[in-house]
């Protein structure tokens, strides 16, 4: 990176700091909730769910249930004070089922047990019978139902059915892919412990600690204020707990209600499976008009998402869908429709990058057909597509691209990975070579930072720094692994001029910050930190008038520096003055407050800026396919990828790394198998594969491309969180274009995930053998 | 019979333990019993490593560690080793190198799935250096990180094992005293009132029982009967466990046959068999993962049926006996008969699967193994295939081709190998169809792993490639990695 004097001056920011939690991690004695020494009395709930995915129940006999040894209450909806609803927008995600039956595994009941092996015995006994109806399992029944479970919603800029109609240069396809179950490593899991009059403490792994606090109060009827949540840490999170987890807390929380002693629900990973929302996966179909040279002139794109049974957060999703579709190329004229469908599934929620990945998928596979049409090299096909600085740079949505660098940061990364060079050597590999083809595809992100929910992007931190200069850091932000609380800590010990040592890392609690936004959206440290900053200002500006005002200096002469306060020959240490401060009775506490400037969104117009910035990267990956079975192997992976000026290179590379990987799962191996009666039947790693240490490259070059936020960003820092699951895109490109070897010039019917039988297809397909 | 209550150690401490629930796992006793909260539960069924524990045992004179699924590992299976959790390794806050180095790597990021990772690399670690970075990426085959990426844990890895001595091998004499004073003759039995978990040290002994308990599970490594008390919640009251048999942990070489005891692991069996072919090396390492084949025996695999085991296509194809016993009657028979129908194979109540006999492989043999499956380590094959042929004047005279997820059982395809004989492997149109012929031989299911068609395309094209292959006389123009583990051989 470039010399740069603020980070001279900076301690802390912009180096490589460890993990807070890491010496803890690797000792295993980083308490994640089912580690808490549980409260004398705690009792285990296992929810009962649902044995068909669409249909009534008829009879409910939990007769055998209550009898079962250990058991000591059965929750139904009928022991629901209040609202039977732990949905985050729409109402309509009931915790249990009253009659009518939306999905395979949906909660009825829940054994209240002294053991969780009781409650998982006793569930079982349960006798269910229901009036089956046909589900809905997937997009095509669904779209051949027209069972929209939200209004359809567009993009239009200009009239591309028209110029398509007319234009001598086209492209169309078809394409699938798939969802994505978020496997992190430690499940749904909430300790729900009464306090007094009725109030609760619920410790939640969750992403919406103020969510849960909400959902927990509307379904017991307690205001909001007699709910206190705490989440010190996740064992990951990546979407699924942002609205979620709210569900298994409400049922803890219920289950201490009736019960009057503390409850824990810590959910068995196939109930998880099947009891908790994916990534959504879409059916795309498109046609494009191009120019001689493969430049865009109208593209008209339709996204049909699979949102399962009930809202949840598929409006916001399928929004960004839309807002990616273009990823970082420019459609003169463009129309993008969405469709929401119902299906009798799991709700479908966040997963890192929030439908934005699908949406790129789109648009690299669009690229890739003009490449294929016109015979030129994917890559300058890409360039010629890209958005300007100048012009060319207004997105379907109306926005301005005002920082784009997706073009400087390709060309670094054509350079630094040898593209052309081995772009001829693969052709020629490929020409001696019968069974196996290789691949290579460059592929850039641009991924829109802020909640295109408008009102979210706001945040509050809470510090207090006690009378021997130690400090108690607390915010709205939650840690799932991310590096988000060592993050914020290096902020508030450089606002401070202080140690690391000396910042105490707490627990997201409603009680200090409240009507927190999610960890979610990669908003975490540019708005957490922002607030957390400012707060630390606030106490360190009174620090400093009182200081000057005891030194008679000005206060534009205080340094907090080093552990230190001076001003020229003045100096004392940073507890020191801390101390004096005190006895002067000077406020050693402050709340700050962030709100993300700049943004505005007008949905029913389509138009305005959700953005307030863009974070970039790029990828270039090798594969070589085996054309008789379908498998690959990644050989090499490079990525350059815009942090800004990243706060913590450690934890961002750990960001763009494991994101990268996590991207890769979803394209080439991770596959959700509904069968016909929308029953999940890969519900367990055992059938549900993640990626392990050997599917990733050995030879894999990750480097930072040097880019300072141009807006007025924390440190001007960008966003990581999710970003880089999309670097990925250029691993299931680079597949495609080892199919394509096998007979070039025709368009490629590979869909996501790229599986060896999605592969063996597609190879069979381009040579037009029977299969 | 002479029975003692189970016995370990842990801590330095021997534990003995006289009365206990059968079915406890060791998580459940770490956890719920112990308190000891460092080893999680990720899944629950084997498949995420992260509640590894280390095993450590003496083996071949050394003091050797082993890593394992404390999830589906049962407290009796515990018996004579000593149990090191991840809460063992640090020292008065000094971390132990595989800890260090996780941390100065930045190894961990939500930190859930760390502990099993520490274990894991902890009992590479002590089998000391040499080892390089494709034994890191195969110690930590069944550890699951959903976080990093895994680049800075390979790193971490590599720089550990950079560091030599710690406290476990400097006491490694010590414990292998310890461990010796564990080890007798004796039959452990322990019982709760409502079943017991045995582990006899002789055959007779555990014959002895099988008769008089014929409702009793026999359970190998618990790598597949963990799994029925785990998920599916089955009651097995009384279990006898195979691994104190001393006749069942003998691995010997008959000169022209290897006799694989069926309490042999995975991991004991893997040199010798590997010696086969280096597609029988690579297969081994990808069947399960280092947990599974520390646990996993070759008998339970056989035992079980399952149509999609690793290794009954192979033994089929190798021509390998099955040996049972019952009431002192030995019979044998070829393992292809064993397997009868979907969950059903040719063995009586009572009667105890004892080895297998593999028949070496015969100069001019040539042998391919290949398994399809989604992911290259721990996956269950979507299709597998071992295909053994001779030629003779440059033609097939004879072909064993054994499938894995084709059929309810591991099944030969007999169609396609009568085709084959007398066709020359370079002969395309002749092997064509033969393969053609596959659809006699299978029926295969649209499942999870795969569709029919692809099974069937796939299953053809591994006969095409293997056949490609041995009459271009190499495998290096066929394959999308190098063998890993062992020269490219014709």
């Amino acid at each position: 990176m470039r010399p740069d004097p603020e980070t001279e001056m900076l301690r802390h920011v912009r180096k490589p700091i460890r993990h807070d939690a890491a010496d803890r991690h690797v000792q295993g004695n980083a308490p994640y909730i089912d580690d808490i020494l549980e409260p004398e009395g705690t009792l285990h709930v296992v929810p009962g769910g649902a044995p068909v995915a669409h249909g009534r129940i008829t009879r409910l006999d939990l007769s055998a249930v209550r009898a079962a040894p250990g058991v000591v209450a059965v929750l139904t909806v009928s022991d629901i004070p209040a609202k039977n609803d732990v949905s985050p927008v729409a109402g309509d995600d009931p915790l249990f089922v009253e009659t009518s039956i939306e999905f395979h595994g949906q909660p009825v009941f829940a054994v209240v047990a002294e053991t969780r092996d009781a409650a998982r015995r006793a569930v079982r006994r349960a006798v269910i019978e229901t009036a089956e109806d046909k589900p809905l399992v997937d997009v095509a029944d669904a779209l051949k139902a027209d069972a929209d479970i939200m209004p359809p919603y567009a993009f239009r800029r200009g009239e591309p059915e028209a110029v398509i109609a007319a234009a001598p240069a086209t492209v169309a396809g078809t394409l699938r892919i798939g969802g994505q179950e978020h496997f992190y490593l430690e499940g749904q899991v909430a300790l729900a412990v009464p306090g007094e009059d009725g109030t609760l403490t619920i410790h939640s792994s969750t992403q919406h600690p103020s969510e849960v606090q909400h959902v927990v109060a509307r379904v017991l009827g307690l205001a909001d204020a007699a709910v206190e949540v705490v989440v010190r840490r996740m064992g990951g999170g990546f979407g699924g707990k942002e609205s979620q987890a709210s569900g298994w807390a409400a049922m803890a929380a219920l289950a201490a209600k009736v019960t009057g002693r503390p409850a824990k629900v810590r959910l068995d990973r196939d109930d998880d499976f099947a009891m908790t929302g994916k990534r959504h996966d879409f059916l795309v179909t498109y046609r494009a008009a191009h120019d001689a040279d493969g430049r865009i002139e109208a593209v008209d794109v339709a996204f049909a998402g699979r949102c399962g049974y009930s809202h949840d957060l598929s409006s916001s999703i399928n929004d960004r869908t839309m807002f990616h579709a273009d990823n970082a190329y420019f459609y003169p004229q463009v129309h993008i429709a969405s469709r929401r469908l119902k299906t009798h599934t799991v709700s479908n929620t966040a997963f890192r990058g929030f439908g934005g990945p699908q949406g790129m998928v789109f648009a690299e596979r669009l690229m890739d057909d003009i490449a294929w049409a016109t015979g030129r090299d994917p890559l300058d096909i890409r360039y010629a597509n890209l958005y300007g600085t100048s012009e060319r740079n207004i997105t379907p949505y109306g926005m301005t691209v005002e920082d784009n660098v997706a073009e400087a940061l390709m060309r670094q990364l054509e350079a630094s990975s040898d593209y052309r060079a081995r772009r001829q050597e693969i052709t020629a590999f490929n020409a001696g070579s019968r069974f196996l083809k290789k691949g290579l595809s460059l592929t850039p992100v641009k991924f829109g930072i802020s909640f295109t929910t408008t009102f979210l992007n706001q945040a509050g931190a809470l510090v207090h720094v006690y009378q021997d200069g130690s400090v108690h850091l607390n915010h709205g932000g939650t840690e799932m692994g991310q590096g988000l609380f060592v993050k914020v800590a290096q902020i508030v010990a450089d606002e401070f001029g202080i140690g690391l040592d000396r910042v105490r890392i707490t627990a997201t609690h409603t009680g200090k910050v409240p009507n927190t936004s999610p960890t979610a959206a990669s908003s975490g440290t540019d708005m957490n930190g922002m607030a957390a900053k400012k707060a630390a200002a606030e106490i360190r500006e009174r620090l400093a008038e009182f200081i000057a005002r005891d030194w008679q200096v000005p206060v534009a002469s205080i340094v907090f520096r080093d552990d230190r306060v001076s001003s020229g020959e003045m100096s004392l240490s940073f507890p020191e003055v801390v101390k004096k401060a005190y006895l002067a009775r000077t406020h050693l506490s402050a709340a700050g407050f962030y709100a993300t400037p700049k943004i505005t969104w007008d949905r029913p117009k389509a138009t305005g800026r959700p953005f307030f910035y863009f974070a970039y990267g790029a990828s270039c990956s090798e594969v070589t396919i085996d054309t008789l079975t379908g498998e690959f192997t990644l050989d090499r992976v490079d990525i350059l990828h815009d942090a800004g000026r990243s706060l913590n290179p450690a934890i961002d590379i750990g960001q763009i790394e494991g994101g990268f990987v996590q991207g890769l799962g979803w394209l080439t191996m991770e596959e959700l198998v509904f069968d016909a009666k929308g029953r999940l039947r890969t519900h367990a790693p055992s059938t549900y594969k993640i990626p392990t240490a050997r599917d990733v490259p050995a030879d894999f070059r990750v480097a930072f491309f040097d880019n300072p936020n141009r807006e007025d960003t924390v440190h001007r820092s960008k966003a990581i969180g999710e970003p880089p699951l999309m670097l990925a895109n250029s691993v299931w490109c680079a597949i495609a274009d080892a199919v394509h070897a096998l007979a070039p010039g025709k368009a490629v019917a590979l869909d996501a995930p790229a599986t060896p039988e999605a592969i063996l297809r597609a190879c069979m397909a381009q040579t037009g053998s029977a299969g | 019979m002479t029975t003692r209550p189970l016995r370990f150690l842990h801590r330095g401490q021997v534990v003995e333990i006289a009365t206990v629930p059968p079915m406890t796992t060791v998580l459940d006793w770490l956890r719920l019993q112990k308190r000891l909260t460092g080893t999680k539960e990720g899944c629950g069924e084997g498949d995420c490593g992260a509640c590894t524990v280390a095993l450590g045992r003496v083996k071949g004179g050394r003091l050797i560690y082993e890593p394992a699924n404390a999830c589906i590992l049962l407290l009796g299976q515990l018996d004579g080793a000593e149990l090191v959790t991840v809460e063992d390794l640090a020292v008065g806050g000094r971390l132990h190198p595989v800890q260090q180095a996780l941390v100065d790597h930045h190894g961990s990021q939500c930190g859930f799935c760390t502990p099993g990772f520490v274990m894991s690399l902890f009992t590479l670690h002590q089998e000391g250096g040499g080892a390089d970075r494709e034994a890191v990426l195969s110690r930590i085959s069944g550890n699951l990180c959903r976080c990093t990426g895994y680049r800075p844990i390979v790193d971490a890895a590599e720089a550990a094992l950079a560091v030599p001595n710690d406290r476990f091998r400097a006491r490694a004499a010590e414990t292998v005293a310890q461990l010796a004073r564990l080890r007798d003759d004796k039959d452990l039995f322990v019982a709760d009132g409502e079943g017991f978990f045995a582990a006899p040290a002789s055959l007779d002994a555990l014959c002895a029982l099988a008769e008089a308990h014929p409702d009793a599970t026999l359970l190998g490594g618990a790598t597949d009967v963990g799994l029925w008390i785990t998920k599916q919640l089955r009651t097995l009251p009384k279990i006898l466990h195979t691994g104190r048999v001393t006749e069942l942990r003998r691995l010997a070489d008959d000169g022209d046959s290897l006799s694989i005891g069926a309490a042999v692991t995975y991991a004991e069996a893997r040199q010798a068999l590997s010696a086969f072919d280096p597609d029988v090396a690579l297969l081994l390492e990808r069947l399960g993962s280092a947990q599974v084949r520390a646990a996993g025996t070759i008998g339970g695999n056989v035992a079980n049926g399952s149509p999609i085991g690793d290794t009954p296509p192979l033994l089929i194809a190798l021509g390998a006996t099955v040996e049972l016993q019952k009431a002192g009657v030995v019979r044998q028979l070829p393992i292809e008969r064993f397997f009868l129908a979907y969950g059903r194979q040719d063995r009586q109540p009572s009667e105890v699967l004892t080895r297998i006999i593999v028949p070496k492989r015969a100069a001019g043999l040539h042998l391919r193994v290949f398994k399809i499956a989604k992911r290259f380590d721990q996956d269950i094959s979507s299709v597998m295939v071992a295909l053994a042929v001779t030629l003779e004047g440059g033609r097939i005279a004879s072909a064993r081709i054994a499938f894995g997820g084709m059929a309810g059982i591991p099944k030969r395809a007999t169609a396609v190998e009568a085709a084959l004989v007398g066709a020359a492997p370079a002969d395309e149109a002749a092997v064509a169809t033969a393969v053609a012929r596959l659809a006699e031989d299978f029926t295969p299911l649209d499942d999870h792993r795969a569709s029919a068609a692809y099974r069937l395309t796939v299953a053809g094209n591994l006969i095409r490639k293997a056949l490609a292959e041995i009459a271009a006389g190499e495998r290096s123009s066929t394959r999308i990695a190098p063998l890993r583990g062992g020269a490219h051989a014709a």
